[in-house]
């Protein structure tokens, strides 16, 4: 196994990483359903959840990860810690650090700040989000996603519609569906389509009509409300004009699409309702999906991928 | 006190000279450039047998902290890591606390760096008052006490009106302008280039635009008020491209380069590493070989070294929230050999003019910049065939903020003279 010790982001991971997270994680799903929804695997093991940006989904996935794995969790935000006070990240970090964890997992608003902590901490680093740069086991539970539903990723038309610019669920997902052999088109308004993103190996279209065309999963982003003082777009009713997803609109999509989305979702922004409630949506296998990749990621971490049944 | 340095090939641009000479200088002045200068047992000899002898080497722009920010430096520690890195004289930014924007600010800066160095130092004054971009700072007050330009550096001006008051004051009293071209509405929340490397890492990027706007918008208000206009650390092509035609119509602007813009490129951002934090950003490898290009046939006029200090608390954080800016005295002179001179891409008389004549035209110092005999006794005596390697103890400045620490550079400062004292930095 080349994964290494720390899951900074999925592009340095190789194809082979990829499906051994997914195959993990797959033969994992089964204990959430258990009478008992807990293995002893990471006993004794203490993980530390340091969320220095507001999540709901990634943070309670991840805590709930833990308990299944029989990990302590220590829950750190910066809503209720020194951060307030003015201490510096690694100021943070450091005092943690001597509290001996096995692993973090950060969400932080600075690109690099995974990478940053990883200098200064015995433990692994899991990256729950790191500014617009990466979200790796988003990607992995929608790369989770995709593979129940298609089977598999060669030649699979996925589009990416929204915020690309501000995005780093869509830089992981471009690292993982290029490794796995996807073909990725990317849109939204040219105002959120940052310069050069072709040189990731990705196509744009900007008319949401035509890129739409022939596709077999869509995946629609969340539009920030707060970011729209950046005048990024007019107004949200305009968004949803041009580029929300409508029922009308997924018929030009294959007729087996499926509809993806990290969530959470804006009704009436960024898709309809209709649509969010399809069948063709997989939102919440998304976010079930999300609980079995964390499981597999902490366990192949700090398991070092031994003692693989864990009953 | 007489001094002769000997043997050394002597690099006088504007002189064109380039040969083996010895140098005598008395009283602080150039006596004497001549083959073979026969001298008493009274006088010091310095042997620069394979080195090479340049005027005294000046740096447009330099950040000294004091009065302010003196956990970052002082120009006690400025100076000498000015020293070491081979300059004779420097001109400190004002964006001190408080700003230099007064007569009582330059007098504390000249009578400080007089107590505590050799070097000399051309303070630059701020152009508006605290550097806020609304109204003049007192010129007249701050040129008597020193000054000779005025600049609001890292607060580029974003009015327009201002600056064109600005040029036209500033030009009635003999004061140069200097911009940081910065559209700062473009470049807001950016902490590196635009461009392929941004997207990926998915940092805000700033655009090479949004320093061509400015330089097409400060070229414009020089040519409306025929002033001068110097354009400091430009970074991209089209900058390059922008001053090469502003020349061609005889506008009266200068530029500059810093040795990190002309060294390194945006892909080192991957690494996170701060010191790669500048601002301008580093740009790509077309852009280094532009601004090659441009300083080799003089569109740009000179190296400066941006010289920027940060304590360790500033770069020790996430990249975009690290201050911009890196320590640039002790390995500007080493860089511009190994990446100019070197490889061929420069010849070494433009080195020495773009470090000496060049600084010294732009700032008005007639004694300076040259080594004709009666000038200012200032020499950068220096090796090409040496190697710079600065570990952390070996940096003078108080800050330790170089991607260069650790790293070997071709190219090495031996010894300079300041008013005919003699600094030997190096032992051969």
């Amino acid at each position: 196994m080349s994964l290494g010790k720390h899951l900074l982001g999925i592009k340095d991971l190789t194809k082979e990483d990829i499906t051994l997270i997914l195959d993990t994680a797959e033969k994992m799903s089964e204990i959430s359903f258990r009478p008992i929804k807990k293995v002893p695997a990471l006993r004794g093991k203490l993980v530390v959840n340091l969320f220095f940006e507001p999540s709901t989904r990634t943070r309670s996935s991840f805590e709930i990860a833990e308990k299944r794995l029989s990990a302590e969790s220590l829950n750190f935000s910066s809503g209720t810690s020194s951060v307030l006070k003015g201490e510096t990240l690694l100021d943070t970090v450091l005092n943690i650090e001597r509290m001996n964890p096995d692993a973090y997992i950060m969400r932080h608003s600075s690109p690099g700040s995974c990478k940053l902590i990883t200098e200064y901490v015995k433990g692994s680093v899991i990256n729950a989000g790191d500014g617009a740069s990466e979200h790796p086991t988003q990607a992995l539970l929608d790369a989770l996603t995709i593979r129940q539903k298609k089977g598999s990723f060669e030649k699979l038309k996925v589009l990416i519609c929204g915020d690309i610019a501000h995005s780093r669920v869509v830089r992981s997902n471009i690292h993982l569906l290029k490794k796995m052999g996807a073909d990725v088109t990317l849109c939204g308004p040219a105002t959120m389509i940052p310069p050069y993103i072709e040189k990731m190996g990705v196509k744009v279209e900007t008319n949401f009509e035509k890129a739409l065309s022939q596709k077999d999963v869509v995946m629609m982003l969340r539009i920030q409300l707060e970011r729209q003082e950046k005048i990024l777009f007019p107004s949200l009713k305009e968004y949803f004009l041009t580029y929300g997803l409508t029922e009308k609109r997924l018929k030009l999509a294959d007729k087996n699409c499926i509809v993806m989305h990290p969530g959470p979702i804006n009704r009436g922004v960024e898709m309809a309702s209709e649509v969010a409630d399809s069948k063709e949506s997989v939102i919440l296998d998304q976010v079930e999906n999300g609980v079995s990749i964390r499981m597999a990621v902490l366990f192949l971490l700090l398991q070092g991928g031994e003692n693989e049944d864990s009953n | 006190m007489k001094i002769v340095i000997k043997n050394g090939r002597v690099v006088d641009p504007q002189n064109g000279v380039d040969e083996t000479l010895d140098i005598l200088i008395s009283n602080g002045k150039i006596l004497s450039v001549d083959k073979k200068i026969s001298v008493s047992k009274e006088v010091e000899v310095f042997d620069a047998t394979g080195m090479i002898v340049a005027p005294g080497f000046i740096d447009l722009h330099c950040h000294l902290r004091e009065p302010g920010y003196e956990r970052k430096e002082t120009i006690e520690s400025g100076l000498l890591a000015a020293l070491y890195g081979g300059f004779t004289a420097v001109c400190p930014m004002a964006n001190t606390n408080p700003v230099n924007d007064n007569a009582g600010i330059t007098n504390f800066i000249l009578e400080t760096a007089k107590k505590v160095s050799k070097i000399k130092v051309y303070p630059v004054g701020a152009l508006s008052k605290g550097q806020k971009g609304e109204e003049l700072a007192n010129y007249a007050e701050m040129k008597e006490a020193g000054i000779w330009a005025v600049s609001d550096d890292g607060n580029p001006v974003m009015n327009s009106a201002l600056l064109r008051r600005s040029l036209e004051y500033a030009g009635s009293l003999g004061l140069t302008v200097i911009d940081h071209p910065e559209d700062k509405n473009l470049s807001e929340g950016g902490s590196m280039n635009e461009g392929e490397v941004s997207t990926r890492l998915g940092l805000k990027g700033i655009p090479a635009e949004a320093e061509l706007i400015h330089i097409r918008r400060d070229t414009a208000l020089s040519n409306l008020t025929n002033e001068s206009i110097h354009i400091a650390h430009i970074s991209s092509k089209y900058s390059v491209e922008s001053i090469r035609v502003a020349k061609k119509r005889k506008i009266k602007a200068t530029a500059d380069v810093t040795p990190h813009h002309f060294s390194l490129k945006d892909e080192l951002v991957e690494t996170f590493d701060t010191n790669y934090k500048m601002n301008p950003p580093l740009r790509t490898e077309e852009d280094i070989e532009k601004l090659i290009e441009g300083l080799n046939d003089g569109t740009i006029d000179c190296i400066a070294t941006d010289h920027a200090p940060h304590a360790y608390e500033d770069k020790m954080v996430e990249f975009d929230r690290a201050a911009n800016g890196i320590i640039g005295f002790q390995t500007a002179v080493p860089l511009a050999i190994e990446k100019l001179v070197l490889k061929d891409k420069i010849s070494l008389k433009r080195m020495v003019d773009a470090f000496s004549s060049s600084p010294a035209r732009i700032i008005g110092l007639k004694d300076k910049g040259h080594l004709s005999a009666g000038a200012s006794a200032d020499l950068t005596i220096f090796s090409l065939r040496k190697e710079t390697f600065l570990k952390k103890e070996d940096i003078k400045s108080l800050s330790k903020n170089s991607p260069f620490l650790n790293k070997k550079i071709k190219g090495a400062v031996m010894a300079v003279v300041i008013d005919g004292n003699l600094f030997r930095l190096r032992e051969k």
